[in-house]
């Protein structure tokens, strides 16, 4: 574990060295964040229960929710696209404060902290450590869901994996904005979905909708409108985040 | 009462709470000022909704039911105004970090609490007899609602961080962020469903209301001064309580020794 992390701080500390000319302050700023999301991922690949489970307990939800719409296979399908955004919602919750907890355990966050540059790179490197982790559980999440509730999946894989990235971007940079107070608090199991779930209700409207017109191959539908609705979503959050984190993580 | 003369008494309305607005706003901003406004903002706030209900005609399909709108519609507009308040002391306790914007921010989003759930308790009492239903997916419920949870996860945030500049700054954070959420709730539920009437707002109201909801909605401007000023006052106090017993704790400390 220590010889992960004294190569990820050489990693922080090697590049921000020689920081001269803005050009190279610039790609100092994407090393940095690079070494940020390398050291994340690498925890997650050699702890691979973590990755297991979240992907496991997802396949779970979606079975359960099977159970509780009932066995007709039309309902099912109708109900699929929110059944797919909730159980994103609810298996991706349980990831965002994990990122923050084993740091803290160790006390490296305040290392962390500590390294010079801007402090804006935890959080962009944490939002694609997690963006990544969670758009992998997801490929496993479509995947049960497609043979739970009878999906046709393969004819609308290009324009459904594109708002599931949106969604997930979006998803994804509230999650480790709130993290980053919520694991740090007595109570961080309930207010981190306290705080992120009523934020997130336009991108859950927007996702299921998107995701059902979709399914349902209707013209009627108005995906691109709901594609655009998530876009701006995913601008305002990443920008407001990267911006409000330097309060959050000051201390 | 005719239309025309309806509206001229409303315009006059408008105009009188706009001036009433400066020495409302003064003596929110006075602690020896509290009690007197207290006292002057029932009294406003009764008789606004005294005239309401008095001379405005029962509605055409709704009856005397619709005469809710005299409460349900001003405190919609004050929560608003209160999440508002919210934003821009949050923005002024980052830029200055001075303990009175953090405090503001939080009376504000506390008053804005409880005037959002009002708005929404009054939307179901409307919503049951008309619709037939105490709770539907319609925009503006459904903004209420989601503004409420927002609102409640500012306020819950607070109540768990117990040191206090991290919970300024914490809760400035979301109050930021959580506030440019606001439009975009608004926009997204309303994609989402439309099947409620247009907004009231004096322009699309009969000119027979427009005199009762200009009065209450200066009535719940008012009131929601007096509640952010009344809980700032307490929180200031509070703040000033602990430092003195703190002081007096170490003083005792001191003497023990």
């Amino acid at each position: 574990m220590s010889g992960q992390w004294r190569m990820a701080g050489d990693l922080i500390m090697d590049v921000s060295i020689d920081e001269t000319s803005p050009r190279q302050g610039m790609r100092a700023e994407w090393s940095r964040i690079a070494a940020i999301v390398w050291k994340d991922l690498t925890m997650e690949r050699r702890a691979k229960a973590n990755f297991n489970s979240v992907a496991f307990l997802a396949a779970l939800i979606l079975l359960m929710f099977a159970f509780a719409i009932g066995p007709d296979a039309e309902t099912l399908r109708t109900a699929a696209g929110g059944v797919i955004w909730l159980t994103v919602l609810f298996s991706g919750v349980l990831s965002f404060n994990r990122a923050y907890e084993q740091e803290l355990e160790g006390g490296s966050l305040d290392m962390l902290v500590l390294y010079p540059g801007d402090r804006r790179a935890i959080y962009v490197g944490k939002l694609i450590a997690n963006l990544t982790f969670l758009l992998l559980v997801e490929v496993i999440l479509l995947v049960v869901a497609g043979v739970l509730y009878d999906l046709p999946l393969l004819g609308i894989a290009l324009p459904l994996s594109l708002v599931v990235f949106l969604g997930t971007v979006g998803f994804v940079a509230l999650g480790t904005f709130y993290a980053a107070m919520a694991s740090r608090l007595r109570a961080r199991e309930v207010l981190l979905p306290l705080l992120l779930f009523p934020m997130l209700i336009p991108l859950l409207i927007a996702s299921v909708e998107a995701t059902n017109d979709l399914l349902s191959g209707s013209a009627m539908g108005n995906v691109g409108g709901w594609m655009r609705l998530l876009l701006v979503f995913d601008v305002i959050f990443v920008a407001a985040s990267v911006m409000a984190f330097e309060y959050v993580i000051e201390d | 009462m005719d239309a025309a003369t309806a509206k001229t008494v409303g315009d006059i309305i408008g105009l009188a709470g706009l001036v009433l607005l400066v020495p409302v706003g003064w003596a929110a901003t006075r602690r020896r000022m509290l009690a007197p406004l207290g006292v002057f903002v029932f009294l406003f706030v009764v008789a606004s909704q005294a005239t309401g209900l008095l001379i405005s005609p029962p509605e055409r399909g709704m009856g005397d039911l619709q005469k809710i709108m005299y409460v349900h519609v001003p405190s919609a507009w004050a929560f608003m105004i209160a999440f508002f308040i919210v934003f821009v002391a949050s923005i002024l306790y980052l830029w200055r970090r001075q303990v009175h914007h953090d405090r503001l921010a939080a009376a504000a989003a506390e008053a804005g609490a409880v005037l959002t759930a009002l708005a929404l308790a009054q939307g179901m009492i409307w919503g049951k007899p008309t619709w037939g239903v105490w709770w539907t997916p319609d925009p503006r419920i459904a903004f209420t609602t989601v503004v409420l949870m927002i609102f409640a996860g500012y306020i819950a945030l607070r109540a768990f961080t117990d040191d206090e500049d991290r919970r300024a700054r914490w809760s400035a954070a979301v109050g930021i962020v959580g506030a440019l959420n606001v439009p975009v709730v608004y926009m997204s539920v309303r994609w989402w469903r439309t099947l409620h009437q247009p907004q009231s707002t004096p322009s699309t109201v009969d000119p027979a209301y427009i005199i009762g909801l200009r009065l209450n909605a200066f009535a719940f401007l008012f009131l929601l001064l007096f509640l952010v000023a009344l809980r700032y006052r307490a929180m200031m106090a509070d703040r000033k309580a602990d430092a003195i017993l703190e002081d007096r704790a170490l003083k005792e400390d001191v003497a023990h020794v």
